[in-house]
């Protein structure tokens, strides 16, 4: 038996932590200006629309959209198991606000865009991947 | 029209083809010495060396020769040298040229794209196949490579499914992208494939990322293309046919991200506006198009981007293949594009710009008095474009 195919994961640093660890208390946290409200991803320290300082981590409802999508059937890598969505989701704080993700505990042929998702996260050594399944609209 | 004084005087190409026994600089100085012939221009007047994406030891065959490379190689003595990889795609090589140029720092600007992906991949690729150690991902990447999107055909793939969704585009416009090259590559001596595609085999390919099959997708090659740029008053005293560059279009408007940004949408619609706000000229005057098709659906989308046709209409302007043919309205990717003469990375585009304004196209030359040409490079959130015109 070959090893289940390991995803790569990012090297976290002061700007990124909130992000990829935030998962272990069940919720997605992004940046938001205090200022102005506008929510900011990828996380940077200033608000790119205020250029106000005063930026901080918030926790988002998790809802999201799909936008687009594809469905993956090649195989990159020894142990990968095929086929699974990636996604565009826009989170439902702010328009335009999006992540790339993968939709799961779903068929794969059964994802459509405009369908409503929820976060769902999958822990791989210190990263809670933020992932999206199905939520009833 | 406008006259930038800025002119293509010559352009080089090495072999291109599969796992070519010939090292990259072997090939960049073919391309080199094919290029300074081409122009009538010897070593000696080259002042200015201009190069996408530069020596990238991380990746050896997508970047494996840099300018300061040649330079030593060919003990050029330079006012003004460049590499890089962000800008106006790959085209941003080119245009940083023509600066160079505009700005009076050189007279003859060579400008290069060197690629060995015929003899192998992208390193993260071939680390995702062949990995013994986890290894991590920092910086833009982040927000892809951990959900398995390693690839730029899994990033664009969305963005053609989103493009099906709101517009009714279907598998069959991509399919008359990849028909086309193949009808035009298979008049060209340098090609990487021998066999006719028909829509019907193209439909009949599975799914690699939906909607795209192996076929929307460019061959990886070894090759290295050449293009000098001149000041259009050193180029008057050359024995070459000068194509001037009449317009460019560099410009970023929207974030340079893959995701957040509106699908399907890219930076194409701001090099595209740019292009048309600083020329004369107008889509329909446009004799021959040359359309990134790194990926079939970018051919679409720069359709669009250029005003050939209204937003979200490429896949009805493509359907059948008749407007983009070679005796067609917009003659396209007259070369065959890189889905069949092979991924020369942008630079392909513009040197096959030049030899139909030039109307040294052999076979494939199209059967119209071409004068003015666009080039555009670029996916997601990079991309560049010129429009070339001979007076």
């Amino acid at each position: 038996m070959s090893e289940n195919y390991q995803r790569t994961l990012p090297v976290i640093d002061d700007e990124n932590r909130a992000f990829w660890h935030g998962g272990a208390d069940g919720r997605l946290h992004l940046m938001r200006c205090q200022d102005c409200g506008y929510w900011l991803h990828p996380p940077g320290p200033v608000c790119p629309e205020c250029l106000s300082d005063g930026v901080t981590i918030e926790t988002v409802s998790g809802e999201a959209t799909v936008e687009a999508l594809t469905v993956n059937y090649k195989v990159w890598g020894a142990g990968m198991q095929v086929p699974y969505v990636i996604a565009i989701v826009e989170l439902a704080e702010q328009k335009g606000l999006r992540l790339t993700t993968n939709i799961v505990g779903i068929d794969p042929d059964a994802v459509t865009i405009g369908m409503p998702v929820r976060v769902v996260f999958e822990q791989d050594e210190d990263v809670w991947l933020p992932l999206f399944e199905p939520r009833p609209a | 029209m406008a006259n930038s004084g800025v002119v293509i005087s010559g352009i080089g190409q090495s072999a291109v083809g599969k796992r070519l026994d010939r090292t990259a600089m072997g090939l960049t100085v073919d391309a080199v010495k094919d290029a300074l012939a081409n122009a009538g221009l010897t070593r000696d007047d080259i002042d200015g060396v201009s190069c996408y994406p530069g020596a990238r030891p991380d990746m050896p065959h997508f970047g494996p020769i840099g300018a300061n490379q040649l330079i030593d190689a060919l003990r050029l003595k330079v006012n003004w040298y460049s590499s890089g990889l962000e800008g106006g795609a790959q085209l941003a090589a080119i245009i940083n040229g023509y600066a160079a140029i505009k700005a009076g720092l050189s007279r003859h600007v060579l400008c290069f794209r060197t690629v060995k992906e015929g003899s192998g991949g992208a390193s993260w690729k071939d680390a995702a196949r062949a990995r013994t150690e986890r290894s991590r991902v920092w910086g833009e990447y982040q927000w892809q490579l951990p959900f398995n999107a390693i690839s730029a055909m899994q990033w664009l793939a969305p963005y053609a499914k989103r493009h099906f969704h709101l517009y009714g585009t279907r598998r069959e416009h991509l399919g008359a992208i990849a028909v086309n090259g193949r009808r035009n590559a298979l008049l060209n001596p340098k090609r990487m494939y021998d066999k006719p595609l028909s829509l019907d085999d193209y439909l009949a390919m599975p799914f690699l990322s939906s909607p795209f099959c192996l076929l929307d997708c460019d061959a990886p090659t070894d090759a290295s293309t050449v293009i000098i740029l001149s000041s259009a008053e050193a180029a008057a005293d050359l024995a070459c046919a000068p194509i001037h560059i009449d317009s460019i279009g560099s410009a970023l408007t929207t974030r340079p991200s893959w995701d957040q940004v509106d699908t399907p949408r890219m930076a194409a619609f701001d090099a595209g506006k740019m292009l048309w706000d600083r020329t004369d000229y107008k889509p329909g005057d446009v004799d021959v198009a040359q359309l990134y098709d790194g990926f079939s659906f970018l051919t679409l989308t720069w359709l669009e981007a250029l005003g050939f046709c209204g937003e979200g209409e490429s896949g009805a302007f493509v359907e059948g293949g008749a407007r983009i043919a070679l005796e067609g309205e917009l003659p396209l990717n007259t070369n065959g594009g890189q889905l069949s003469a092979g991924r020369t990375h942008g630079f392909g585009f513009v040197h096959e710009a030049v030899t139909q304004l030039r109307g040294v196209g052999g076979d494939r030359q199209v059967k119209r008095d071409v004068k003015l040409a666009v080039a555009a490079a670029g996916g997601g959130p990079m991309a560049g474009c010129l429009l070339l015109a001979r007076h």
